[in-house]
């Protein structure tokens, strides 16, 4: 059970990533243009060339993987903040507050949700745009799954963290993490038939149950959903779970230890 | 029934003293040697107490482990009751800091700079704006922004802000929840003088009304003439303790400076009456052993100069770590 005194930090917390994002215009534009240059330009071409050809329409496909991707690198990219924070002293202040250091890492893991969401709106808005059906169920499907998504992220971004110095050599490890992941993960294409180290290499890349993930709910009643949906979203959710748990918990331990054994 | 504890040394001073620190030693990573080398001090409560040194000393990082910021290798510290290794909750809720680089949000107002520390301590529940925080939230501020003359700025980025106004804005920020001990690192570092002489009256009159007990690490040592200790380290060890007037006496002499015209003279008369001197070239007299007006009514030989010298806490300062 959260204090409500933890539970008025983590908001105050999250509040704040949330006003730095809303004051930088630059970042909030290119935060959304990303996305779509990945479902406009990449679905796009995908969908014309294939089409329906696979037995389930592309488009809709690279929309559900982008939509899950952008939400779990943004949070999990936006953990940077964590060591941005340190290098301008400003860690200094959070980390001398009476309050858990698990509450430090929950603000700034809701705080970068907060940050993603209206990426994952933009998303949505361009996935209608450009013609995907979806129905009031599935949009609150993919807001829900969305923030699951995102706070999976964020805890893998913290572990992830734990172990890096400086913002230098997060901006280096970062895109090395994640580029195998888009492959790994399905994010453009089926990962229904791989071969076996793919394959391998895919059961440990948590982008792929966050992927899947979405889909599963996303999809469900659909026929295309045994064509698109790799297991369960049930089966998802028992290793999100466990996973973030476990990432929060190892991350805030490593990283509190690395900023205060110096 | 219960038979009473014994009291242990440490819990016994700790209801005079604000902060005991015994045998502290910090040795960073990779480091060959202890940055800090098993110090042990107390500060009284409502002390100001200055920490000095040169750079390198030990100063930053003791402060830092002072503040839970920093783990040290060996070693205890007790702050305002509340031990440092099982207790470090309650050390924070004891202490306020303004660290020696300015740890503000520059993205964030002024105002929302302090709220998220007013709510990180629990003063408050959160609200997302100023004016949906509780009037006792409002009145806190806009009283302490008052002190500190900052009052029209709290809606003001951070980023728009000298560094004198920083230095006020984390004083407000450390002030809300009315510490116990306040820690100042090097809090004029980088600041022109008129800021540094505003700043030092303004930490007079917050020390005045709050009463606190304030650590200072300053490299000023003008600064630190009006602590009631200091002590001063090197090398990660303590080498001088006590009152800055107790230091200056053990370490340094006031003398009085006196030149005649007949210089041959004076010295004949100094040397028949066995007073003890030094020429470079004018007459330096220790005042150890009598008064100057005493010296002064003894000497017969017509003086062109007279002074005394008393020295301050920089001579001694600088003696002290040439001994060391």
């Amino acid at each position: 059970m959260i204090a409500a005194g933890e539970l008025h930090s983590i908001l105050a917390l999250a509040q704040r990533d949330l006003t730095k994002l809303l004051r930088d215009r630059a970042r909030l534009i290119t935060t959304v243009i990303f996305p779509f240059i990945f479902i406009g330009a990449l679905g796009g071409t995908l969908a014309a060339n294939f089409g329906r050809a696979p037995g389930f329409d592309f488009l809709t496909l690279t929309f559900t993987g982008v939509y899950a991707q952008t939400l779990f690198q943004s949070t999990a990219m936006g953990m940077i903040s964590l060591v941005i924070d340190r290098e301008n002293d400003f860690s200094q202040e959070l980390f001398i507050a009476p309050v858990s250091r698990y509450t430090i890492i929950a603000g700034r893991i809701l705080g970068e949700t907060l940050v993603a969401l209206p990426q994952a709106l933009a998303i949505i808005a361009f996935g209608l745009v450009i013609g995907i059906s979806i129905s009031l169920t599935q949009l609150v499907a993919l807001i829900g799954t969305g923030l699951v998504v995102a706070f999976f992220g964020g805890a893998f971004g913290v572990l992830v963290l734990a172990f890096l110095n400086n913002q230098r050599a997060a901006n280096q490890v970062f895109p090395f993490i994640f580029l195998p992941q888009f492959f790994l993960a399905g994010v453009f294409t089926p990962i229904q038939v791989m071969p076996w180290y793919l394959e391998l290499a895919s059961r440990i890349a948590p982008l792929r149950y966050a992927v899947d993930f979405v889909r599963g709910v996303f999809y469900a009643g659909s026929p295309d959903y045994p064509h698109v949906v790799l297991q369960d979203p049930a089966a998802n959710l028992a290793v999100i779970l466990p996973a973030f748990a476990a990432c929060l918990v190892v991350g805030t331990f490593f990283f509190v230890r690395s900023e205060r054994n110096r | 029934m219960l038979a009473a504890q014994p009291r242990t040394d440490v819990e016994a001073r700790s209801e005079t003293d604000t902060i005991v620190v015994t045998d502290l030693v910090k040795r960073y990573k990779s480091a060959e040697l202890n940055a800090v080398d098993g110090i042990s001090f107390t500060v009284r409560a409502g002390e100001l107490f200055a920490l000095l040194g040169p750079n390198g000393a030990g100063k930053t990082t003791t402060i830092s482990i002072l503040t839970t910021t920093l783990a040290p290798t060996s070693g205890t510290a007790v702050i305002g009751g509340h031990d440092l290794a099982s207790d470090p909750n309650g050390v924070r809720r004891a202490v306020g800091i303004i660290f020696q680089k300015p740890s503000l949000d520059l993205n964030l107002t002024a105002e929302e700079n302090v709220r998220l520390h007013a709510i990180l301590y629990g003063l408050f529940p959160y609200r997302p704006f100023f004016t949906l925080m509780p009037i006792t939230y409002r009145d806190r501020v806009r009283e302490l922004a008052g002190i500190l003359g900052i009052e029209g700025e709290m809606f003001k980025p951070v980023k728009t802000f000298s560094g004198g106004m920083k230095r006020k804005l984390e004083i407000v920020r450390s002030l809300m929840h009315r510490p116990r001990v306040l820690f100042l690192d090097e809090p004029t570092a980088g600041l022109d003088a008129p800021s540094r002489r505003a700043l030092w009256d303004y930490l007079r009159a917050v020390r005045a009304e709050t009463r606190a007990t304030v650590f200072l690490t300053t490299h000023y040592l003008d600064e630190a003439e009006d602590a009631d200790r200091i002590c001063i380290l090197d090398k990660g060890k303590i080498v001088a303790e006590g009152s800055p007037a107790g230091v200056k006496r053990d370490l340094t002499h006031e003398y009085l400076v006196v030149d005649a015209a007949d210089r041959d003279a004076l010295r004949r008369e100094l040397a028949a009456r066995g007073v003890t001197y030094r020429e470079t070239p004018l007459f330096e007299i220790p005042l150890d052993r009598q008064g100057a007006h005493a010296l002064l009514k003894s000497i017969d030989t017509p003086l062109t100069t007279v002074r005394t010298v008393a020295p301050s806490l920089e001579d001694a300062y600088i003696k002290v770590l040439a001994r060391s």
